[in-house]
């Protein structure tokens, strides 16, 4: 087992950037933690402080106003870290790319080690994706 | 002592299309001033509206806010169809309010948990959300989708609510309203929730006035508005409900009004169904070819008030100008009134009363230090005080039975 | 009250700073007023008639930067706009936030995007832009051949 297998061979802790989004990810985020799905008996926590977290998550598309509070988090974060994209505006910009601020995808500040498309996506599609990280070590 | 504490509020706010940072002034335990930054999810969509078509522009402004994602396709769709001048089938009217109405009672539940969050009763917040769900499926069976439904068009909306699936959402709208008298039942009639929200955040009559605030914000003050009475569009005037408003204008009369609206979106929604039923099924959308030159203003009314529209076309495929307001726009400067004076404690409630954030929650968390080296509370920190707060009050009420 | 009514109160009163008025379909009116009279009729639309502010759109066209203050009378379910044309070079207006709140952050959002000046307007700081464009670039403003 490498070090970074251990680092995350237990709960994850997860920390939420919504960048310029419309939030509809950040409701199916938290919606993840709310009795149908239930992330936290997976051992998956939201956490209030990147100093905390395993997991960032990134939403919404990224203005130039966001971009160095993006950099300053990551910089922030303990590594090991993973990133996850999420929706189309983290993936791509989606219908935001072609804004006058907006300062590129998630994957052109801050390295990311996983996408999660959809506009929003599914709470399910959600868990998949962090499930697949988890597996991935 | 003169020195003040800052306690950041933000930045990252997802739920309007406004996230800012709040910044409280406090002395003590008292917040004496509040300021606020935006421009953190500023994402030029009225430019980008102006490069995109009639058609696209509806998939844009439904991505302005995912909570109303339907208010916006809402105003927008009036807007337009008054400068082409048009008047819209009886059935699309009904879908239309439907799909309104089914977003006003999703959102308001979504409220009612973030703000038993706030306060520190995490069981309201899950048993609102997990009441919320059945609501998203019905939005998923209508429309295909759970959040951005891209249900309106120009003249029309694009799918149906055929007869077969009418029986499932009456029935979702009988089990919703048993599960409102237990979460109303619970609000209204606990002490704690009454020690922590009432006489807190007031904003008066004029208050209201003097900011233009709209929805729930200004109708538990007192002032009578309600765009889909004033100004009626869609099926509003053809269905029989009521404007609820209350009058003290704090937190509790906020909660009260959203609580009753989604009684009233219930009853709305039934008696939509019972006109779909008799009418014929089809003939959804007018075919529009052409949007002549003109303005329009479109407005409806978003769970959170107003959202205005107002549309400026040269006659080509594009908005000449799209300028867009949408309700927390001005909601959420009320703020100054409401906070200041407030302990912190009480701060956080007065400030989600307005229904402005709520996934702030988890993530006010201060991602950039002050360079004033002025103290700073994280969001975590913050809720703790207020929950700590609803103990206290708690055991004292405990201890007088 | 009707629109028509609403309209003809208020031409009978400010007859001379108004150029030029626009029923539309509905309930809605759109009022051109001469710029220097836009604290006037808004101090008589907002405290004598009760109408609420809305919003004010600016746009940038050929004739120079126009801005629309849309007034709502709810009881009645009208939208009375007033519209004035600014000039282009140095465009400037009086400012209303000192009659009452609600303009405040749309008048910044203005003086941002297109560059508008609102005279005495009580703190006429960034709103948006801070990191997003620097200092002196208008987006929303436009190019004319």
């Amino acid at each position: 087992m490498g070090f970074k297998d251990y680092c995350f061979r237990k709960s994850l802790w997860v920390f939420h950037f919504g960048g310029a989004s419309c939030n509809n990810c950040d409701i199916e985020i938290l919606d993840c933690l709310t009795p149908r799905h239930d992330l936290e008996r997976f051992g998956i926590l939201l956490v209030g402080s990147i100093r905390h977290a395993d997991v960032l998550l990134v939403n919404g598309s990224i203005n130039r106003r966001d971009r160095d509070r993006l950099l300053e988090l990551y910089r922030q974060a303990p590594k090991p870290i993973l990133v996850v994209a999420i929706g189309a505006c983290g993936c791509t910009g989606g219908i935001f790319a072609e804004g006058n601020t907006f300062a590129g995808p998630v994957d052109k500040i801050i390295p990311v080690d996983a996408y999660i498309p959809g506009c929003p996506p599914k709470p399910e599609a959600i868990i998949a994706g962090i499930v697949k990280l988890a597996g991935k070590k | 002592m003169s020195r003040k504490t800052l306690i950041p509020i933000g930045p990252y706010h997802p739920l309007q299309e406004e996230p800012e940072l709040f910044k409280l002034y406090c002395d003590g335990e008292i917040v004496r001033d509040i300021k606020w930054e935006t421009g953190y999810n500023h994402r030029g969509i009225e430019k980008l509206s102006e490069s995109k078509s009639y058609d696209q522009v509806f998939f844009l402004v439904e991505r302005i806010c995912g909570i109303c994602s339907t208010s916006h396709p809402f105003a927008f769709a009036n807007a337009v169809e008054e400068i082409v001048g048009v008047e819209i089938t009886d059935r699309t009217k009904y879908i239309r309010s439907v799909i309104g109405e089914l977003e006003r009672i999703h959102s308001h539940l979504l409220w009612v948990g973030l703000a038993g969050h706030f306060l520190g009763y995490n069981t309201v917040f899950m048993w609102a959300w997990k009441y919320r769900e059945p609501i998203l499926d019905l939005f998923e069976m209508i429309t295909g989708n759970r959040n951005s439904y891209a249900m309106f068009k120009v003249g029309g909306v694009r799918r149906d609510i055929e007869k077969s699936k009418i029986p499932a959402i009456r029935r979702e709208m009988g089990v919703i309203r048993k599960k409102l008298d237990l979460l109303t039942g619970a609000v209204m009639d606990d002490p704690v929730i009454h020690a922590r929200t009432k006489g807190v955040g007031i904003l008066t009559r004029q208050d209201i006035i003097d900011y233009a605030a709209v929805g729930p914000t200004a109708r538990a003050s007192g002032v009578d508005i309600d765009v889909r009475r004033d100004d009626p569009y869609a099926a509003y005037p053809l269905v029989n409900w009521k404007v609820i408003t209350a009058g003290a204008g704090d937190v509790f009369a906020k909660a009260e009004v959203r609580l009753l609206e989604m009684y009233e979106s219930a009853s709305i929604i039934e008696q939509c169904l019972d006109a779909l039923e008799k009418l014929e099924e089809g003939n959804i959308a007018l075919k529009i070819n052409e949007i002549p030159a003109g303005i329009g203003t479109g407005r409806a009314e978003a769970p959170r008030g107003e959202v205005f529209h107002f549309v400026v076309s040269d006659g080509s495929n594009s908005p000449a100008r799209h300028k867009i307001r949408a309700p927390s726009y001005t909601n959420i400067a009320t703020f100054k009134k409401s906070c200041i004076g407030q302990t912190i404690a009480d701060a956080t409630i007065s400030l989600a009363a307005v229904d402005p954030c709520y996934c702030c929650t988890e993530r006010m968390a201060a991602a950039y230090d002050s360079s004033s080296g002025e103290k700073i509370l994280n969001a975590n920190e913050l809720i703790e005080i207020s929950m700590k707060r609803t103990k206290e009050l708690r055991k004292s009420e405990a201890g007088h039975e | 009250m009707d629109t028509e009514a609403a309209i003809n109160k208020l031409t009978g009163k400010f007859i001379d700073e108004i150029a030029e008025v626009t029923l539309q379909k509905g309930k809605r009116a759109i009022v051109t007023i001469r710029p220097t009279a836009l604290l006037t009729l808004s101090e008589y639309l907002f405290k004598s008639e009760g109408f609420r502010f809305i919003i004010a759109s600016a746009m940038h066209t050929r004739r120079g930067f126009e801005i629309y203050y849309h007034f709502s009378l709810d009881a009645d379910g009208i939208i009375l706009s007033l519209h004035v044309i600014l000039d282009k070079e140095k465009p400037h207006i009086e400012s209303l936030s000192n009659m009452f709140s609600a303009s405040n952050w749309i008048e910044r959002e203005m003086h941002e995007l297109f560059g508008i000046d609102f005279l005495h307007h009580p703190n006429q700081e960034k709103l948006l832009s801070e990191g997003n464009w620097a200092e002196g670039v208008y987006p929303y403003r436009k190019e004319f051949k």
